[in-house]
């Protein structure tokens, strides 16, 4: 046990902790916007992916991490509108075009990765990372929490902006009635569909990022299927998280710790084959789910198209 | 009753400067649904400072035409005027925006969010929240109303009367034209009623356009200044305020019945259903009380769900041959309470007895076998799959019984010539007995629901809101069939929001309040001051 | 699953004047979306630089053309046909199982391990009639987390079903290379059951008994869900679950039944696989059947019979593409954007229809 608690191993499973995690917090958080709004995005898993392909691609070619998680943003955004417009505008059922898409970007992101990488593999370099003054400096929590790059930073920051937003703005209040009573917002005089539209795509654009992220600062390369469930694990974090963005941030924290647990006892001298760390994460989700099965909610308006005069 | 309407207003209007000629109108409004002309030719004004209540049975057009003003469909021919502007309105933030404030029906709340939530609804997303502005006008809003909310309470707790009241404010939320209130009163108790009256005063008096959709005549003579008859989609006539305010309610009702019927004679029990005092047939039975009771109901109690009114404590008997009406406004426990009946729902205390024998915990099917039958008020959400066909709708209950099925194996040729045996039997009108069940009209698929559930065996009926959404033929229809059944020895309990549909048809009226029944009063001369105290709480006298 | 899905589905008849049309409509309807997928995926392959023409035309002759092609793909139909008969039962209840890869796996690994341990002590047949029962049992196992949290607490079946795919994949892969490894053999994976204790090929070809065990177990489960009370129930509870329980249905043990069969029906799939053509699981093998039959399955309307029709279509295609993979430098992964070019043209396809129905409706 003496052996865990070592610098090593801390600092280890932290960073290991916080570069797992974000990926699952971007997914989160994006898949709590659309499923506030009433959209059970099942497709979030492609957004992710598509969105780990186009910030690989962006990156590897223009060198700009920057622009590669604006790609990958992109790219997550571009699946999110073809969701979008056929299950938001037009009211195809969202589980079946969900389950199409993530197909879909699977197979398309292994096909074009096989035709332009499969003989070379190339990495990136190592992502930039900002060492926050100070606070980067404490030990063990130092090189563990505080020195990973901006978007980890931004990552966070977006938890408390969309607190502030559910709260304090219309966003908020638009994005509950249209997952609660979609005829009492239109009634009031606001487009439903809109409001669920910029929803999903907003919620494409985070996946994105966070695909990027797993990809290239995570990995430094895009491999097929690279995701993992990592955006299912967001719709769970999602429907955990009651509305709230902090326990997003707090789910993702745990599952990401259970994610970097591999390396975090390679690096403490204890070997446990992957595979069996590999079901943590999988065997942790569904350990919560039946724990707190009674309190999981979810709009009652979730997956269900909105028709004007329909009741 | 002098001078009600035209000639004050006419001063007043010249006081405040109002424009002379209708604040609003509808020209020529025609609206085709496949299979029907909802509105045909529609034309109608509507005055500022004037009640104006729209007429018409179930199915005349009225929701359509409401719709239309609210920006919710498009007409296919015609025109909508404000002013004497012609405009379109295509959603329903025009509508709002051109001044029509609409007060649906069906409560358009969000129940999870707060009073004052509620009527900040409307702002762009990225605006922010402006709480103070929003209880400035609440607070304007609810001096002219005359009502007093907790703007921070959560709208899924308040009462369907309070609910109602944001509901209207939110319609003049942007200001005050014209107010549309579509079938306001059918929530409501007695008092409630009467609030509201008073409130539609107020407003009438500030110069708001009021129209109020009814298929009540008696409220549309009590609270409108005009009254235009809806029939069949068409305006089948109109009572101006000058003609109305000399009539007496005996007059106005053959007026309308006149404009309604041409042919009296025929529809004679329609226009008796439309007015609504319509002969008590119950008077024509007299129910056995020597007997021990059929049915022995004591101190239910049951669990409450998110929203939900549980049932408290009722307690009733039911004798063989009896029409028992449960009243109430909707959310006291009535839902509850037809479902502990049905064996839908688990009893949490208490007890059922049936002709002696404790059936409290048998559950469905074992009730069913029972002979208990429970007519649904969702006949689509509930008693029936709207996707499946006629024949095997029929046999819903009683999937996996004998002679449908044998030893698991379903028998389709018999099911689907027993469902053509009931089709002719009860009038269903249907291409065939393969039709998906959600292609028939409303009222038949009551005539499924009731075919299915009135069968031989039955012994015991419970009604949900049997005629809800009816027009005047269907409903007497179901009215007749509740009265047969009752008279070949059936034991009935009627739940239903509509207070004359149970002085009509009932022996006795219980009311529920709360998730007790709080009295139980016999169909006789003063019942319905009875019944409306006791809906508003207070003990039976 | 449209009103006019389950109202077909539940009496397999319509009115008699009207078939015509009706059979029209119902061929479009299926052949629309197919030929719109194959003509997208074409123009993908195009902008790859390969000749889409030559790879279909590959696929069509290696798939079904030849006889050594045409016997891989109908030895392919059993796994398939057997997942497809687990996803009618869970999709016509209105449950969406997507737990089946980890079910498939599972199961396989079960056998893998307990087929050559049992064929030492007991002959061929009653071995493989173990194993394949133990196999589903394995499968329905795998499912009673999902089924009792939906039936308890109406928890989302979709997350939970994948999640405890993913888990499974994962402890199957563990249970390969740690418990169940075959200790003589250099890459790891269980004991090899010999190719003459495996299920009994038919006459003499390649195929094996329990591609007619498939066959025989949809056309089993299409007359369940069409004559039985059972079925009846199943559909009531997808289509309605207000109705169901208003109708006096248990709907919380029907939910768990309908779990456990449609699992166990994937766990057989994944038993027969190994039984008929692997005899062994190799680490980290897993041939992902379970999403990949959802587009069969819908296209085939929930339909058992049209379904068999719609796998040897699917069958062809994984057969032809596999080999492509190989021959013409097109990956198997194109196949994957197929299905869900597939599904989605089957979805607008559909909705259009729809649209066209309630217009003349009138």
């Amino acid at each position: 046990m003496e052996a865990l608690l070592t610098q090593p191993f801390v600092t280890s499973l932290l960073f290991g902790a916080v570069t797992a995690g974000v990926p699952l917090l971007l997914a989160g958080l994006g898949e709590q916007i659309s499923e506030k709004a009433g959209v059970l995005n099942i497709g979030i898993e492609g957004m992710m992916l598509f969105g780990a392909y186009t910030g690989f691609v962006a990156a590897y070619y223009s060198g700009s991490f920057g622009l590669g998680f604006l790609a990958g943003g992109l790219g997550g955004m571009a699946v999110a509108a073809i969701v979008m417009l056929l299950c938001i505008r037009h009211g195809l059922n969202q589980i079946v075009i969900g389950i199409a898409v993530t197909i879909g970007v699977e197979g398309l992101t292994a096909l074009l990765h096989f035709f332009q990488f499969s003989r070379t593999y190339p990495r990136l370099d190592r992502a930039p990372v900002v060492e926050l003054p100070g606070l980067s400096r404490i030990p063990v929590l130092g090189p563990g929490l505080f020195s990973h790059n901006l978007v980890v930073y931004l990552a966070v920051i977006l938890v408390a902006a969309l607190t502030w937003l559910f709260r304090s703005t219309y966003v908020g209040l638009n994005l509950e009635a249209a997952g609660n009573k979609p005829a009492a917002l239109d009634a009031a005089g606001v487009d439903v569909i809109r409001t669920r539209s910029l929803a999903v795509l907003t919620t494409g654009f985070l996946a994105g990022v966070g695909g990027a992220y797993l990809a290239n600062v995570g990995a430094g390369l895009f491999v097929p299927f690279m995701t993992g469930g990592a955006g299912f694990i967001g719709i769970v974090l999602a429907m955990l998280a009651r509305g709230r963005p902090i326990w997003v941030l707090l789910g993702a924290a745990l599952f990401g710790a259970s994610l970097s647990m591999t390396t975090a006892l390679q690096v403490a001298g204890i070997n446990i084959p992957t595979d069996v760390v590999q079901m943590l994460p999988f065997a942790m989700v569904m350990l919560v789910l039946v724990i707190f099965a009674r309190h999981s909610m979810l709009p009652p308006a979730l997956g269900l198209p909105y028709v004007r005069g329909d009741r | 009753m002098n001078e009600r309407g035209a000639s004050s207003l006419s001063s007043k209007g010249e006081e405040r400067g109002f424009v002379p000629g209708p604040v609003a109108a509808v020209r020529n409004i025609t609206k085709r649904f496949p299979g029907v002309v909802a509105n045909d030719g529609v034309s109608l004004e509507f005055r500022a400072g004037e009640i104006h209540a729209l007429l018409g049975e179930n199915g005349a057009g009225k929701s359509t035409l409401i719709g239309i003003l609210a920006g919710m469909q498009q007409p296919d021919e015609g025109e909508i005027l404000i002013g004497d502007q012609p405009v379109t309105i295509g959603s329903p933030r025009e509508s709002l925006a051109l001044g029509i404030g609409t007060v649906f029906q069906h409560v358009l709340l969000v129940p999870s969010l707060t009073v004052i939530e509620n009527l900040m609804l409307g702002g762009s997303w990225w605006q922010r929240l402006g709480r103070a502005p929003a209880l400035k006008r609440f607070r304007e809003l609810s001096a002219l109303l005359g009502v007093a909310i907790d703007p921070d309470a959560e709208v899924g707790r308040l009462s369907l009367g309070e609910q109602q009241q944001v509901e209207i404010m939110r319609a003049l939320w942007r200001g005050e034209k014209v107010l549309i209130l579509d079938e306001p009163t059918s929530m409501l108790t007695p008092q409630g009623v009467h609030d509201l009256g008073q409130v539609m005063r107020r407003l009438k008096e500030k110069g708001v356009a009021l129209i109020l959709i009814t298929h009540k005549l008696m409220e549309a003579y009590e609270f409108g200044d005009r009254i235009s008859v809806l029939r069949l989609g068409r305006v089948a006539g109109e009572i101006a305020p000058e003609r109305l305010t000399k009539m007496t309610e005996a007059e106005a009702i053959d007026a309308v019945i006149q404009m309604m019927f041409a042919n009296r004679a025929e529809h004679a029990r329609e226009a008796e259903t439309l007015v609504g005092r319509g002969r008590k047939a119950h008077k024509d039975r007299a129910v056995d009380r020597s007997a021990p009771p059929r049915l022995r109901v004591s101190a239910l109690q049951t669990e409450a769900g998110l929203g939900e009114c549980p049932l408290r404590g009722v307690s009733f008997d039911l004798w063989t041959g009896e029409v028992l009406g449960i009243a109430g406004v909707d959310g006291n426990g009535q839902k509850h309470l037809a479902e502990v009946l049905a064996g839908q729902r688990r009893v949490a205390r208490g007890e059922i007895k049936l002709d002696g024998a404790d059936i409290t915990r048998d559950g469905v099917p074992a009730r069913r076998r029972e002979g208990f039958r429970y007519i649904t008020d969702e006949r689509l959400g509930e008693g029936t799959v709207g996707a499946f066909s006629v024949a095997t709708n029929l046999v819903l209950k009683e999937i996996g019984a004998e002679p449908y099925w044998r030893r698991g194996f379903s028998d389709w040729d018999l099911i689907h010539s027993h469902a053509r045996d009931q089709i002719q039997r009860h009038d269903i009108r249907t291409p065939s007995e393969k039709t998906p069940l959600a292609r028939l009209s409303g009222g038949n698929i009551q005539k499924v629901l009731l075919a299915r559930e009135l069968n031989a065996e039955a012994s015991v009926a419970i009604f949900n809101k049997p005629t809800n959404g009816l027009d005047l033929q269907n409903t007497r229809l179901a009215h007749d069939r509740i009265l047969a059944s009752a008279q070949r020895g059936l034991a009935i309990v009627v739940v239903s929001t509509d207070l004359d549909e149970l002085l009509e048809i009932c022996d006795r009226i219980g009311v529920m309040f709360q998730g007790r029944l709080t009295g139980i009063v016999d169909n006789a001369a003063d019942v319905e001051h009875k019944v409306g105290l006791l809906m508003t709480g207070a003990a039976a006298p | 699953m449209t009103a006019e899905v389950q109202s077909k589905a539940v009496e397999g008849k319509s009115p008699g004047g009207e078939m015509a049309r009706e059979l029209t409509a119902a061929v479009l309807r299926v052949l629309i979306p197919v030929l719109l997928a194959l003509a997208m995926g074409g123009l993908i392959l195009l902008v790859l630089g390969k000749d889409p023409l030559a790879y279909y035309g590959y696929v069509l002759k290696r798939g079904l053309l030849s006889w050594g092609g045409l016997q891989e793909t109908l030895t392919r139909m059993a796994p398939l046909l057997l997942i497809a008969a687990g996803l009618i039962v869970a999709f016509r209840a209105g449950i969406w199982n997507l737990g089946g890869d980890g079910q498939f796996l599972l199961a396989a690994v079960v056998t893998a391990a307990l087929g050559p341990a049992l064929i030492d002590v007991l002959p061929r047949g009653l071995t493989l009639v173990i194993c394949m029962i133990v196999s589903m049992l394995v499968g329905a196992l795998w499912s009673v987390i999902p089924a009792l949290l939906k039936a308890r607490y109406g928890v989302n079946e979709i997350v939970t079903s994948l999640m405890m795919s993913f888990l499974g994949t994962s402890f199957a892969n563990v249970l390969v290379k740690l418990f169940f490894r075959d200790p003589t053999t250099t890459v790891p994976q269980t004991r090899d059951l010999p190719v003459d204790d495996r299920l009994p090929r038919i006459l003499d070809t390649t195929i094996h008994s329990g591609v007619l065990i498939a066959v025989a177990v949809v056309i089993l489960v299409h007359l369940m869900m069409t004559r039985t009370s059972f079925g009846l129930k199943l559909q009531i509870v997808g289509a309605n679950p207000a109705a169901a329980i208003h109708a006096g249905l248990n709907v919380g043990w029907l939910t768990i039944a309908t779990f456990a069969l449609s699992a166990g029906l994937i766990g057989l799939a994944g038993s027969v696989e190994i039984l008929g053509v692997w005899g062994t699981v190799r680490a980290d093998w897993n041939p992902s059947f379970g999403l990949l039959v959802v587009p069969i399955v819908f296209l085939a309307r929930l339909n058992g019979y049209a379904v068999i029709g719609f796998t040897l279509f699917f069958s062809a295609l994984m057969i032809g593409g596999e080999s492509a993979a190989r021959r013409i430098g097109v990956p198997q992964h194109y196949v994957l954007v197929l299905v869900a070019l597939l599904l989605i043209f089957l979805a607008l396809v559909e909705y259009l229809d729809h649209l066209r129905r309630k217009r003349l409706t009138a």
